[in-house]
């Protein structure tokens, strides 16, 4: 991957941001911090024309795709954007987690909170398993592998007796319900809310994990390879846990989603779901969390407003993705901060 | 499971395998020649091949065939196959040459992250998918039965039908004329130095856009004449034909080693066959796997591919 030239746009999100939050007091922060979750959550609740969906539902969208695809593309994030891992077939995972909860929901009754655990564990064995081999390889080898992958698990699916085949697999018990909140087939808020905040829990477990050593040997390892390795870094070994972590969270989102719509088919994963979740990441701006999350909720949320175009709005979005990424190849948020460059004569400010 | 039929039908899926190999290599040239000069997976590349089909289908409608007349003479068919195949050829080269300039040319100068390229392309081909699926009506398009498929002769199981004959007469002759043009023209050098050293071949005196548009026009051109040949052999069409062809292509371009011309056709052919004998021994709904099993395989073992440079520590 190219790192010896990023192009940086003049407009920085980012940088007005990062300009901004450097400047607050701890109080100011947690204030935020609070109202932001707080915005979240009653974000059902503000459905009106403007930034609400005429069309769908607001509240469904909401779910799906928005909210899928933010828990998504962070964990994405963790493989392509903060490792460097080109994941071409992430939707294996949010198949085998979606496949858990289905198969043992049905067969056996387990709990939905237990299905979520183990679907999160399934993926990650599948990670472990593909990519103990896999990893060894880089770029665009490793990306067929994984898209390979991704296709395999679905035709696997298709073809074997215990998903159901193609016909699939239908009335996958829903959550029970939690602090009052019953989980009902025509009311998408709770879900909603269950995804929310396992987002947040993921985001709080990723901010603690990139501060630390994973972090930042995932970063040296994105950057280079050899050098990260000639430093003493086990590569193998933090690639495979970035494959590994994000698996999980693919696995985790793929329970919440089967719990929703309560019946899956083979179709719904196909490559199309690793490459709309790969353009969430690049989208919003690779290895910034915020640029991905945004992102993805942008991706998810343009389709479902577009919806007065109607059949034509996948070209739109399509065309969308092009110029965007002619405009700022770095995604919305770009993950590096803009250097401040000084002048040496009067020492201000200028731009590069 | 059933190895009889292997014995039983060698020579036939042999044949099969070997016609199937032929259309694949040539869009999996467009995937290794793109990925020479630009380390770049062109994803839209799928696309170009199925704008071809639609060409081609395009061309008979406009000579007034409908799908139900009897094959025509071999020499009329010869003038109707050859237009076909030329305006396939010019619909996809401009439309590959129109994607570069697009999707990746702005992106290229700047510099950009590989990913951005590769999210744009994606971006390009989600638009001529969905245009193609409005313009089409999301339907199964049926291409009319130009030459009889009655067996010519037989050699073993294998009957040998005119179509196929054409399909491998006209790649082969293709591919001779491609390694012509890499081997002995001044823009074919062009592309070699490109893909061996960008930065020195600048330095040389090659034009750089030159050789990427020319890159772009050959990939588009060779799966243009793959979709006439395509149609011929397969007789339909629809919006995401391209979608699995692609695939295939792309996973034969890997197998030989990417970004080498030669491996691309090794592999090609290599894959062909391995589809025709997997899904005769497993069932074709397990064909995609086999394939994509015998890749990870490979790669394993033998990562830069049947034919490959070591291109994959050297560029990452």
């Amino acid at each position: 991957m190219s790192t010896s030239k990023i192009s940086i746009p003049k407009f920085n999100l980012r940088d007005k941001f990062g300009d901004w939050w450097e400047g607050t007091t701890r109080n100011q922060r947690i204030i935020f911090r609070v109202l932001l979750i707080a915005f979240f959550y009653i974000l059902p609740f503000l459905d009106n024309p403007v930034f609400g969906t005429t069309e769908s539902d607001f509240s469904s969208v909401l779910f799906y795709p928005m909210g899928m695809y933010v828990l998504m593309a962070i964990g994405l994030n963790i493989v392509v954007g903060k490792s460097g891992i080109l994941d071409l077939g992430y939707v294996a995972f949010f198949a085998i987690g979606a496949y858990t909860h289905a198969i043992l929901g049905l067969s056996f009754g387990f709990n939905f909170w237990v299905n979520v655990v183990l679907g999160m564990a399934f993926a990650m064995f599948a990670g472990v398993l593909l990519g103990l081999p896999a990893l060894r390889l880089r770029g665009d080898y490793l990306a067929i592998i994984t898209l390979g992958f991704g296709e395999i698990v679905r035709i696997v699916a298709i073809n074997v007796n215990f998903t159901g085949g193609a016909a699939g697999l239908a009335g996958i018990p829903a959550p029970p319900s939690i602090f009052g909140v019953e989980f009902l087939v025509d009311d998408p808020r709770p879900y909603y809310w269950l995804v929310l905040t396992l987002t947040l829990l993921v985001i709080w477990a990723y901010m603690r994990l990139i501060k630390r050593r994973p972090g930042r040997a995932w970063e040296a390892i994105r950057e280079d390879e050899d050098v990260a390795e000639f430093m003493g870094i086990a590569t193998t070994k933090y690639k495979l846990w970035a494959f590994v972590l994000g698996g999980a969270i693919g696995g985790g989102a793929g329970a919440v989603y089967a719990s929703q719509v309560t019946s899956i088919v083979p179709e719904l994963f196909d490559l199309n779901v690793s490459i709309m979740i790969l353009a969430c990441v690049v989208f919003g701006g690779m290895g910034n969390l915020w640029g991905v999350a945004f992102g993805a909720a942008l991706l998810g949320y343009f389709p479902e407003k577009l919806r007065f175009l109607s059949d034509t709005r996948i070209l739109f979005f399509g065309l969308l993705m092009v110029v965007m990424m002619n405009i700022r190849p770095d995604g919305i948020i770009p993950r590096k901060k803009r250097e401040k460059v000084y002048d040496k004569n009067t020492g201000k400010e200028v731009s590069r | 499971m059933d190895f009889s039929i292997v014995v039983s039908e060698f020579a036939s899926l042999f044949l099969d395998g070997i016609v199937v190999g032929a259309i694949y290599a040539l869009v999996a040239l467009g995937y290794t020649l793109v990925y020479g000069v630009l380390r770049l997976i062109n994803f839209a590349h799928s696309e170009i091949f199925m704008l071809g089909t639609f060409a081609c289908l395009g061309v008979t409608m406009l000579l007034g065939y409908t799908g139900y007349e009897e094959p025509i003479g071999i020499g009329l068919f010869l003038v109707t196959f050859i237009l076909i195949t030329v305006v396939a050829a010019v619909a996809s080269g401009s439309a590959a040459m129109l994607l570069e300039v697009v999707a990746y040319r702005r992106l290229r100068r700047k510099g950009a992250n590989r990913l951005s390229s590769l999210i744009s392309a994606i971006g390009a081909s989600f638009f001529l998918v969905e245009l193609f699926r409005l313009l089409t009506d999301s339907k199964d398009w049926d291409f009319p039965r130009l030459l009889d498929k009655n067996s010519l002769f037989e050699v073993s199981s294998a009957y040998v039908t005119a179509d196929k004959l054409v399909v491998l007469i006209g790649a082969f002759g293709l591919m001779f004329a491609l390694d012509r043009i890499i081997q002995g023209t001044r823009l074919g050098r062009g592309i070699r130095a490109v893909s061996q050293d960008e930065k020195t071949a600048v330095l040389m005196g090659v034009d750089v856009d030159k050789v990427i548009a020319f890159t772009f026009l050959l990939g588009g051109v060779l799966a243009g004449v793959a979709s006439a040949f395509y149609m011929l052999f397969y007789e339909a069409t629809k919006f995401n034909v391209g979608f699995l062809l692609g695939i295939s292509a792309f996973t034969a371009a890997v197998l030989g080693g990417i970004g080498n011309i030669r491996g691309a056709l090794a592999g090609s052919f290599a894959l062909g066959l391995i589809q025709q004998f997997s899904s005769a021994i497993l069932g074709y709904n397990w064909r995609d796997v086999v394939t994509f099993l015998i890749l990870v395989l490979v790669l394993l073992f033998k990562p830069t591919g049947l034919f490959g440079e070591a291109i994959q520590r050297a560029r990452v």
